[in-house]
């Protein structure tokens, strides 16, 4: 019999190996996700080259009030136009990328880190420590995010730390609350019985079991989450609750010079674009891959 | 069948494809097949061998990606195929009804019963409300339910599955259809129940004259009902002929391969060994040229099978497609010769009045009693088989002993150490490594995540077996050996495996650290048929060149009597039975065993027994009768004693004991009686049936 199975097993065709993100390399079937997986790369090239980039320093005071593809000093162009203080709009676009990705991502994996760490407790361990979790997950997620943003970020001061937690505080409930629906539905199967049948401790379980099979949801919801926080960043900013001056970021850009937005719409126009197409790339994204899980 | 009878369903060479990714796929192949009016034929075969497509196809409704690529299907003379929508919703319902596998989903679960069943009474009859409501009352009344006020005020989830499947079985009778099909309609459902729904399904085709095509992977089941039959592979039949006659003498490999997997619970297993199908059912883009069975066939000839298309050759009565079965087929299926029985040593586990309670969810104060007084041993390199219908607290007795959860009262003594009260997280190394289980379901006793040579390696280096890569490696190839599964399948991920490679995974990974006892969970029952016997053949072989002790919980007669050497048969979280297979499956045993065997379907018609339908449902865990449990169904009730007093076991010669009120020479007797007589089950005993339903 095993020499049968074995003539057959050879005729099978052989799928590739290594298949757990096999979603993640096909990636390519879903246009979406590619569209919006240029859109993310394109602003993360731009972060990266932003000093090549730019055409002039971004809080350099050059001429005020110059509108789109006005002439600079020195055969230059302001092809974005300058702010009230005369600074180049695209210098700061440019550069404000780099603070967007930067905090947005390290708030977004912070918050990742506390939910999945908390959602897997709640999940894995029931009891205590599932209410426990559960009812300060309702007691947050009951709070108005923006007022929490508001109080914690004018209590402990604007810098990109207190930024970061503020976020972490505010959207790791709802990564726990996601985190435990999916560990809820795995821990009953029997690969994880079969592990603690052989005396595997309780984290591994957790994180080398069940968390791997949860990464897809996850990433999913990361990839969205990403897209709330770039909008988060830029309305604390905007609030003036932001990163402080001079420094460029896109939600204190828009702040600085809405009061000039009537007569000069391109100084908070770009800015807002700016903002808009890394979410909707990040968002596009977040389609894609929940397509290609939903396949898997 | 007489040739005067009016030919009801005509398919004549049939073609189903699926649109894919991939391009067309065939599903169904050239299946000529005929249905005379009031005639029952089976469609036998295994999963993914086209007959629930089969089945959409006669009802012409193959959804957005099926299509008719080949042949005709004609219900009384008109082409399906052809239909308008509006002709095909006239067909349905009073020309074909249709009962499906999963009752639950077939049911509305947002609307009462009583209003889906008058809807489609109106619908296909018209006629007032009164008129239909009365119609829908006789039809339950019909189909054996004996509250039908009840059940039409009742949401579906307020019914237990086999009351839903009789619902939906009224359902499809209710527009008084000429052809019923009905796609693996007990597959989901207790043994028990299944004997009461093939049951109803005899008497309905008897008064109602309809024909029926009954589909089923079951082959006993096939037998009961159908007077005719199909064999169909990778979408075609294979054979066609009269059920007993492809039982008794099959022509095509495939069908003698089937019968040869099939343990029967009829058989003691000294007259029977299962001889397992080699490989699998081809994909449907990679037939073989020739004979789709080709690859798998023991008689397989190079040149005569795989040269071309091999058509449905009629073989006396019957027909066949494979151009060898005049030389191969046609002879009874022997039974080879099988292995001894293994001689048991001392008592490796002994079971004393372990009792599981479990709390109810909310704020009642109820509880469920899973495991109530149990009393039993195991003894050391046997199989020990626990057996019963859902629900009876077979898997909690094997939590309990898994450590997954800790018992209420009792003890399980293993060796010497005491199981019962301690939790897996508390047990010391050696004696996880001595006690492992192997899994129900094959998709979810590995994990996704990772590639199973992985997995085996983490049980291997966890049990402590060997902790330095050479010394874990081989010990893993050791294993995929052992299981018979290629080295190069280490590599594999667990969705690049077969649902009975997984499970042979599974058991590698259990046998890592050569435990002492293993505790196997209904280790086939989601398995196909061909896979259940090589997984079967595995666990015993693995058994008898290891010394394991096997402890099997299962609800599958055939499979225990073939693989255990003592049985012990729970009903309602209580010991009923309990002894060596050989005196369990012989006479006399307890009503409930009695009942459980004779509800098993066998193929052969002539080693059946009298089926005894038990009465109502089995009563709920959280308030079980006084006195004897199973006093509410049972057939041989003696009277107030059973609902009082609970039993006290009845020994046996040589370690057999029977839990019930009838004194063992009584019991003998009426059994033997019943089973003589062949049709009575209402031996002369007397007592008072209380027909409880529910």
């Amino acid at each position: 019999m095993s020499e049968a199975d074995a003539k057959f097993a050879a005729a099978l065709p052989q799928p590739p190996q290594g298949a757990r993100f096999g979603w993640v390399r096909h990636i390519g079937r879903s246009s979406v996700a590619l569209i919006g997986l240029s859109i993310l790369g394109f602003w993360i090239v731009v972060a990266i080259a932003a000093p090549w980039l730019a055409p002039f320093p971004p809080n350099q005071s050059i001429r005020p009030m110059a509108l789109p593809g006005a002439m600079g000093p020195n055969g230059t162009t302001f092809w974005f136009g300058t702010d009230y203080l005369g600074r180049d709009i695209l210098s700061r676009v440019i550069w404000g990328t780099r603070t967007v990705l930067t905090y947005a991502p390290a708030a977004t994996a912070l918050a990742f880190a506390v939910g999945i760490s908390g959602g897997l407790l709640a999940g894995y361990r029931r009891g205590w420590a599932d209410e426990v979790l559960s009812r300060l997950t309702d007691l947050v997620l009951a709070f108005p995010a923006l007022v929490l943003y508001i109080i914690i970020v004018s209590k402990f001061g604007a810098s990109g730390l207190n930024i970061v937690l503020a976020v972490t505080l505010a959207s790791s409930p709802a990564i726990m609350r996601l985190t435990r629906g999916l560990v809820l539905s795995l821990r009953t199967r029997a690969f994880v019985a079969a592990a603690q049948l052989r005396g595997e401790p309780a984290w591994r379980i957790m994180f080398v079991e069940i968390l791997p099979n949860a990464s897809g949801p996850l990433l999913v919801d990361a990839c969205l989450r990403l897209g709330y926080v770039v909008i988060t960043i830029g309305t604390l900013g905007f609030l003036g609750l932001g990163l402080p001056p001079p420094d460029p970021d896109w939600g204190s850009m828009v702040n600085e010079t809405r009061k000039f937005a009537l007569v000069f719409p391109h100084m908070v126009l770009f800015p807002c674009i700016a903002v808009s197409s890394l979410v909707l790339g990040l968002n596009l994204l977040a389609d894609g891959l929940r397509e290609l899980v939903a396949q898997e | 069948m007489t040739a005067t009878r009016e030919t009801l369903l005509a398919l004549e060479n049939v073609s189903v494809a699926y649109r894919t990714r991939a391009g067309l796929l065939p599903a169904v192949l050239d299946v000529s097949l005929r249905i005379q009016a009031g005639e029952a034929v089976g469609l036998v075969g295994e999963s993914g061998c086209g007959k629930s497509t089969l089945a959409m196809a006669i009802m012409g409704h193959l959804g957005k990606n099926g299509r008719l690529t080949g042949g005709s299907v004609r219900f009384a003379g008109n082409d399906i195929g052809g239909m308008t929508r509006e002709a095909l919703r006239r067909i349905r319902g009073p020309g074909i009804g249709m009962v499906y596998q999963d009752a639950m989903s077939a049911l509305n679960p947002s609307l009462r019963i009583g209003t889906q069943l008058t809807e489609v009474v109106r619908v296909h009859l018209g006629g007032s409300q009164a008129q239909a409501r009365a119609a829908t009352h006789a039809m339950l009344v019909e189909t054996g339910l004996a509250d039908p006020e009840r059940i039409m005020a009742a949401y579906p989830h307020q019914l237990s599955g086999g009351q839903q499947q009789r619902v939906v079985i009224a359902m499809a009778l209710l527009p008084q259809p000429r052809l019923l099909l009905l796609d693996e309609p007990t597959t989901s459902l207790d043994v028990t129940v299944e004997a009461g729904i093939v049951d109803l399904l005899a008497t309905l085709r008897r008064t109602h004259n309809m024909a029926m095509l009954f589909i089923s992977h079951n082959l006993g089941l096939v037998g009961q009902i159908c007077e005719r039959a199909a064999v169909m592979y990778a979408g075609e039949v294979v054979e066609t002929g009269d059920v007993q006659q492809i039982f008794t003498q099959p022509r095509h490999p495939y069908t003698m391969g089937l019968i040869r997997c099939i343990p029967r619970p009829d058989l003691p297993r000294s007259l029977q060994r299962l001889i397992p199908i080699p490989g699998q059912v081809c994909a449907p883009d990679a037939r073989p040229t020739g004979c789709g069975f080709g690859p798998r066939c023991d008689h397989f000839v190079s040149g005569t099978c795989d040269r071309a298309a091999i058509p449905l050759l009629p073989a006396g009565t019957a027909s066949v497609r494979c151009v060898r079965a005049a030389e191969i087929g046609g002879r009874a299926v022997t039974a080879p010769t099988a292995v001894d029985v293994q001689r048991g040593g001392d008592t490796i586990l002994a079971v004393s009045n372990l009792d599981k309670v479990y709390p109810l969810r909310g704020r009642t104060k109820d509880v469920v009693r899973a495991n109530q007084g149990l009393s039993f041993d195991a003894v050391r390199g046997q199989t020990l088989a626990v057996v019963g219908e859902s629900g009876c607290g077979k898997s909690t007795f094997a939590n309990v002993l898994m450590g997954l959860t800790t018992a209420s009262g009792g003890e399980i003594m293993f060796e010497t150490i005491d199981l019962a009260h301690l939790p897996v997280a508390r047990r010391p190394a050696a004696l996880l490594r001595d006690l492992q289980m192997v899994f129900q379901n094959p998709d979810e006793t590995l994990n996704p995540s990772y590639a199973v040579g992985r997995q085996i390696a983490r049980a291997v280096r966890k049990l402590g077996v060997a902790r330095d890569k050479a010394g874990v490696r081989a010990r893993v190839q050791a294993l995929l050996g052992m299981t018979r599964l290629p080295e190069a399948y280490a590599r594999r991920r667990p969705s690049q495996l077969s649902g009975g490679q997984k499970q042979r995974v599974g058991i590698a990974r259990a046998f890592a650290g050569e435990p002492k006892l293993v505790v196997a969970d209904e280790p086939v029952s989601a398995l196909d048929v061909s896979v259940q016997a090589a997984i079967t053949e595995l666990l015993l072989d693995i058994q008898r060149t290891q010394r394991t002790t096997l402890i099997i919980i299962s609800h599958d007669l055939g499979f225990v009597r073939y693989i255990a050497d003592r049985v012990v048969v729970m009903y309602l979280g209580q010991v009923m039975e309990v002894g060596a297979a050989e005196s369990v499956f012989e006479l006399p045993c307890h009503p409930y065993t009695e009942a459980l065997l004779s509800a098993a379907p066998t193929p052969d018609a002539a080693t059946r027994r009298d089926r005894i339908i038990l009465a109502g449902e089995p009563p709920s865990a959280v308030s079980p009768p006084t006195g004897c449990p199973f006093h509410t169904r049972c057939h041989r009730k003696l009277g107030a004693v059973c609902e009082t007093e609970r039993p006290a076991g009845q020994a046996l010669p040589p370690d057999h004991r029977i839990f019930c009120h009838i004194p063992v020479a009584e019991l003998t007797r009426v059994q033997a009686d019943a089973s003589l007589a062949g049709r009575s089950n209402q031996a002369p005993i007397d007592r008072s049936v209380t027909a409880s339903d529910c």
